[in-house]
């Protein structure tokens, strides 16, 4: 209750996740929204081909004389899946990887973190675009790849939560009483770090949406689907030469605005669940008037003393 | 009292040492190792029925001595002996401590044993606002030990043991509180939790570790008079740890007094009192505010910090801080003797 009432109460929250309920309509409502279905072929004259926007293409046309607001609007629900399975599967992988490494500890907890360690070393794009190339390029596979790759941060994150809370009282108290091992990870670890969790959570879909849109730009997303990035893959290779920006801006602006809408979001959770970032010197705000001004603030205080 | 039957608990020697984690400069400069010696040779026996204070300053190493009883840690020497049980001895040899079969690596007759000692002897925690999980509900708390040990068959009976619990314990009607979660409890309340979630198993142990540090001074006494009130009821035995000497002499029959990881005088709570022949349990004593200020004794103040339990020192562990310490004070570690019938001191003068 206090931590819906403390998001309420954060404009930075609110507006973020006002963002996000219009993608998550679009994207639910897209056959009705979309003036016309982009899966299927249109019979083109050569001016129909990156024609601009007109009344019947609000958005203009692609360079194979289809409608790219339809495009933009079915495009949400392949962002959206990844983004929410990608993230779902991270979460679920650093959640279990995190409590058992932070734990037990020891030898399992010691080899686990050194994998984590390594993944983590590892530029995830590159290793992204291997595996896919390797594996084919359907949706699964991409979510799968995101998905697998993307828990090593929630991992470190509920590891290093885990070891602080195990020390606490009530949990030996749970000791001395004879729960076993998985009765006080479950009972009275877990639900201490859910919080957190969820806060990161949010914070890794608008990442997976980038992965999958990166992905999808350097031309490895599923051909049998019209996403964001590949969108973009289209419009950078035939429509910038024409000065189509009708074809190529709606796809980046759509994919700032479902990221920005996630990390908003994300922060604010953060923010409650996780107090110390609230001494962020980006987050206070008399610091940030200070800096866009340049002045430091005890400067002028100051001078006005004087 | 019967004095014949097995003790409750036999503690013989008990030593814990925490061994310092050594820097890389220290293992080139060949540095020992050391380690923090918190318990360091400490025997004590608790019969059935009685309640024992273990009184010392912070840093003496009560909480280590209860932990250890409990199972909680594993001696660096020494046995612990529940109902003529080797506690210890369950996990020493085997390479596994009890803490180890809190997680299903030692074999299931040994776990079965661990769990029997988890059932009958209980801890209460020193601080009640972090003893409590906030994030389940009084009931929950309350009744998890029967889950865990398996005790109930039934769901009512389940409600009806929670209920006895929570209203033996002062938290009546019970169906007000348990719905509740920690934070909307007071101190007071939430100790009495935690000691009706250890009353709910009906142990024959309770560890009582500063049970009323953290609490308000108005609720002490009534939470002192529960822990009495069971004694009597239910003959519950008690092992009462505290660094306050006026609430030990409130309810205890026996005290011992520790100072720095070693008991220095063992004795009947009232002969210790007014009778005390250890240097330290003097200076303790006469610091104790007294109610009429006609009879105000020699206040004996203590000069120096209660040393690191890193560097004991040579000798008498108390000498340097001793306002009667005499040379072989320097030289001579005292051990426990009896200078009375039941009443131990440990010091060369006495
Ligand atoms: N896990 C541990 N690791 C290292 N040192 C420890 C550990 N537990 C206790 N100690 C040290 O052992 C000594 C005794 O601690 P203990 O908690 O038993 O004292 P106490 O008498 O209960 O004190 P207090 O009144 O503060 O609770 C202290 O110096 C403490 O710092
Ligand atoms: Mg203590």
């Amino acid at each position: 209750m206090n931590a819906v009432k403390q998001f309420v109460r954060n404009p930075m929250g609110v507006v973020g996740a006002g963002m996000l309920l219009v993608v998550i309509l679009i994207a639910l409502l897209a056959p009705w929204l979309a003036p016309y279905d982009p899966q299927v072929r249109v019979q083109v004259t050569p001016d129909d081909i990156l024609a601009p926007p007109d009344a019947e293409h609000l958005l203009g046309r692609d360079d194979a004389g289809k409608d790219v607001l339809s495009q933009l609007i079915y495009g949400a629900r392949v962002s959206l899946i990844v983004g929410f399975t990608a993230s779902f599967m991270s979460m679920f992988i650093g959640t279990t990887v995190g409590l058992v490494a932070g734990f037990y500890g020891g030898r399992v907890g010691n080899w686990l973190m050194r994998l984590v360690d390594f993944l983590m070393v590892i530029p995830d794009l590159p290793l992204m675009l291997v595996i896919i190339a390797v594996t084919g390029r359907g949706l699964t596979n991409i979510i799968l790849v995101i998905g697998l790759l993307g828990w090593t941060y929630t991992a470190r994150l509920v590891r290093s939560q885990v070891l602080s809370v195990k020390e606490r009282q009530f949990v030996l108290r749970a000791r001395s009483l004879g729960a076993s091992a998985p009765r006080i990870i479950l009972r009275h670890i877990f639900p201490q770090v859910v919080p957190l969790v969820i806060a990161q959570a949010v914070l890794d879909i608008s990442v997976a949406i980038l992965a999958e849109s990166s992905l999808a730009f350097l031309g490895l997303g599923d051909p049998t689907l019209i996403s964001w990035g590949m969108m973009l893959n289209f419009a950078f290779e035939r429509a910038i030469s024409r000065q189509a920006w009708w074809f190529l801006l709606p796809p980046g602006l759509a994919i700032v605005w479902v990221s920005l809408s996630l990390i908003l979001i994300g922060n604010t959770l953060d923010q409650i669940v996780n107090p110390r970032l609230r001494t962020h010197h980006l987050f206070d705000a008399r610091r940030m008037v200070a800096l866009a001004v340049g002045v430091p603030p005890l400067a002028k205080a100051d001078g006005a003393g004087e | 009292m019967e004095m014949r039957s097995t003790p409750i608990l036999q503690v013989d020697n008990l030593h814990k040492y925490f061994p310092i984690p050594r820097h890389v400069g220290d293992v080139l400069a060949r540095r020992p190792r050391r380690s923090v010696r918190a318990v360091d040779g400490v025997s004590f026996t608790v019969q059935r029925g009685e309640i024992l204070a273990l009184v010392g300053e912070s840093g003496s190493g009560k909480t280590t001595v209860g932990m250890n009883v409990l199972g909680l840690q594993q001696p660096t020497e020494g046995h612990i002996l529940f109902d003529g049980y080797d506690v210890t001895e369950w996990s020493r040899g085997h390479g596994a401590s009890l803490e180890a079969a809190d997680r299903f690596l030692v074999p299931l007759s040994r776990r079965r044993r661990v769990m029997t000692l988890r059932e009958r002897a209980q801890m209460i925690f020193q601080d009640p606002y972090e003893s409590l999980n906030p994030r389940q509900t009084i009931f929950d708390i309350v009744a998890e030990p029967l889950d865990i040990h398996r005790l109930t068959p039934s769901r009512t009976e389940r409600r009806e043991r929670v209920r006895t619990a929570l209203e033996t314990c002062g938290l009546a009607p019970a169906d007000h509180f348990w719905d509740r979660f920690p934070a909307e409890l007071s101190g007071g309340q939430r100790q009495r939790v935690v000691i009706a979630g250890a009353l709910v198993l009906e142990p024959e142990l309770l560890v009582a570790d500063e049970p009323v540090s953290m609490l308000d001074v108005s609720i002490r006494a009534e939470i002192l008079n529960l822990l009495r009130a069971l004694r009597r009821e239910r003959g519950i035995t008690i092992l009462y740890t505290t660094h306050d000497l006026a609430t030990a002499g409130f309810f205890t029959d026996r005290m011992a007094v520790m100072y720095l990881g070693r008991i220095v005088e063992l004795g009947p709570t009232v002969e210790v009192l007014s009778q005390p022949r250890h240097p330290y349990t003097r200076a303790l004593i006469s610091v104790v505010p007294v109610p009429n200020p006609r009879r105000r004794r020699q206040r004996v103040i203590l000069e120096g910090e209660i040393p690191n339990p890193i560097d004991i020192p040579p000798g008498c562990r108390f000498h340097p801080r001793c306002p009667e310490a005499i040379p072989a004070c320097r030289e001579m570690d005292p051990r426990l003797h009896p200078v009375a019938p039941g009443h131990d001191v440990a010091c060369l003068r006495v």
